[in-house]
């Protein structure tokens, strides 16, 4: 027998925690890094940029838990350390992109005709361009470094909200109580944002944990291949470029900081399933 | 015949976004702070050469002007010469097409051997363990990245196991695939996550179809009721999703080709960033911007093609 598909994404543990084990465990996996990078000095045991020349390349241990890296740093500190930026480049590389995003599908939907035109053609255009790519070119011009990241991503990752919006608003403006608010004579920016943009959002809201997800990796990527974040300071992806070197003889300079990557992902994934079984939308 | 006639119109509908795309990249290059010509030619450049820059390019004259020149060498195949190999920048990108477009289509078939029998065993056993597990495997993969679960493989397949090189590309047909199994894999195990979660879904739709329905009822075991209806009916839809993912394919393709040393173009557009060479960043970027054009439009020929019941 074929059964009835409840909800697309449904997680093992749903049934505990009266169905919101989603949520919970979303919740208690970003909660932790959001405690460790707050939290930073307090937690790590050793100074994140501190080089101890007795102790390089030293194997995890109870004084090490993750190991020291080539300069004699400790792992465990520097990847609890890597919290406070690896979070900041996904809040902040998703917030900039949904504010602008939102703001101008509310506009291009809501006026149509030929600011719609021109907004969405912008959009094919630079959903032409493959992300990374487009993000790499406008690094190149502005130079590397994190404001280059976020400058990027403001450039870049407002088409997808855009569009997410617009195709909503298009629907939603002629629902009865928008003509409504028209006949009223209420202004037109609020109607626009007053009335038809709460209800519009939703989809993007669930979209901004997935968008997340993209936002961190593409971040820890671009640090890697030594454009976003500079060394000597603590992120996940330098860290991994950094430890390249010693993949053969000091794993664990790698391994953690890519896992810290992998967990947080995960807990943006579960947040984001969770949210949009909240608020009832599917992608 | 008459559903392919959109074969012949479509390119039509292309113009506006190709000509962003080059408005887009003409941009790019004229937004770098500082007189174009000296960035071009780098800090040691004699004034004479300057001066031959900016006759070559027209750098003084309006920018009107200018997009036009660099249109109208586009037509003739130059984008400008590359600072670092001192050859025509499309001409660059032509010696580095190979293991970009082998990376890609490999990591494409190893990413839907994968995904398929993957969301297939999800969509069989919905709601069950093994449905389950897909799940919660595919939404960790989401999160791998690239370049970390390259070293990864590096580790395990190289170091431990010594199966596969660290890195290169090799000469022969058999060398190049073998030094392209890790890369193609790096890329098939994130591309496959992605394609499981959305496959999954279009396979439960599928298997509670009219079609599947019928098929049953006829008495048809389960397993032909899978194999002749579901399994067709979810290509398209796979198609489809990788059209729409094409343009995080080629990002990962960059990203990968760094870790491993492949000479494509995505570690060309990265070494191209490090040495400022920027009518290569911009080459690179315009190519890249149409292959998805072209992807895209090769996806609804194909679409047509599987399904009698498309018309575009």
């Amino acid at each position: 027998m074929i059964r009835q598909a409840t909800r697309t994404f449904q997680l093992p543990w749903r049934r505990i925690f009266g169905g919101r084990a989603t949520l919970v465990a979303g919740v208690l996996v970003l909660g932790l890094f959001v405690g460790m990078a707050i939290f930073a000095p307090l937690v790590a045991p050793y100074d994140p940029i501190f080089q101890d020349t007795t102790a390089r390349l030293v194997a995890p241990s109870w004084l090490h838990p993750f190991g020291t890296d080539n300069f004699g740093r400790d792992v465990f500190s520097r990847v609890i350390w890597g919290a406070r930026i690896d979070l900041q480049i996904a809040v902040i590389g998703v917030a900039f992109p949904f504010i602008i995003g939102t703001t101008l599908g509310t506009i291009a939907g809501f006026f149509g005709g030929i600011v719609d035109i021109i907004f969405m053609r912008l959009v094919d255009v630079v959903l032409a361009f493959p992300f990374l790519v487009l993000m790499l070119s406008i690094i190149a011009i502005l130079g590397p470094g994190l404001s280059s990241f976020y400058i990027a991503m403001a450039l870049v990752g407002w088409v997808s909200y855009a569009r997410l919006i617009r195709a909503q608003i298009l629907v939603l403006k002629n629902a009865d109580y928008a003509v409504a608010a028209v006949s009223l004579g209420f202004s037109r920016t609020r109607i626009m944002f007053r009335h038809l943009l709460p209800n519009a959002v939703a989809g993007s809201v669930v979209f901004v944990m997935s968008d997340a997800v993209l936002v961190l990796l593409n971040g820890a990527a671009i640090s890697y291949l030594g454009l976003g974040v500079q060394p000597p300071l603590a992120e996940w992806g330098i860290m991994v470029a950094e430890g390249q070197s010693f993949i053969t003889t000091a794993w664990w300079i790698t391994l953690f900081p890519g896992l810290s990557i992998v967990l947080l992902a995960f807990g943006f994934s579960l947040l984001g399933d969770a949210v949009s079984d909240v608020l009832g939308v599917t992608e | 015949m008459h559903r392919y006639k959109f074969v012949l119109y479509r390119p039509l509908q292309f113009l506006p976004v190709l000509f962003g795309i080059s408005i887009i990249t003409f941009v790019l290059v004229r937004l770098i702070p500082g007189d174009p010509a000296r960035v071009l030619l780098g800090s040691r450049a004699t004034p004479t050469a300057i001066a031959n820059i900016r006759a070559q390019y027209g750098l003084d004259e309006p920018i009107w002007t200018q997009y036009f020149y660099f249109i109208a060498n586009l037509g003739q195949g130059e984008m400008g010469k590359s600072i670092l190999y001192k050859i025509d920048v499309l001409r660059l990108i032509a010696t580095r097409l190979e293991p970009t477009l082998a990376l890609v289509l490999s990591s494409v078939l190893l990413s839907v051997l994968i995904a398929v029998p993957l969301s297939a065993i999800a969509a069989r056993n919905q709601g069950r363990a093994p449905d389950q597990i897909v799940r919660i495997v595919s939404t960790l993969g989401i999160g791998f990245p690239a370049f970390w679960l390259a070293l990864m493989l590096i580790i395990l397949f190289s170091v431990r196991l010594d199966i596969f090189p660290v890195s290169g590309y090799g000469n022969s047909l058999g060398d190049k695939l073998y030094h392209l199994a890790l890369p193609s894999l790096t890329v098939a195990l994130s591309l496959s996550a992605v394609l499981t979660r959305s496959l999954r879904g279009a396979m439960v739709q599928a298997l509670r179809s009219d079609v599947a329905t019928a098929a049953r009822a006829r008495g048809m075991p389960e397993s032909i009721v899978f194999w002749r209806h579901v399994l067709p009916n979810s290509l398209v839809p796979t198609v489809n999703l990788l059209a729409v993912n094409i343009g995080w394919l080629i990002g990962g393709t960059v990203v990968v080709e760094s870790v491993f040393a492949l000479p494509g173009m995505g570690q060309l557009l990265v070494r191209a960033i490090f040495s400022r060479d920027y009518m290569v960043v911009q080459g690179v970027a315009m190519v890249f911007a149409c292959s998805t054009v072209l992807v895209n439009f090769l996806a609804d020929i194909v679409t047509v093609a599987l399904d009698p019941r498309v018309k575009q």
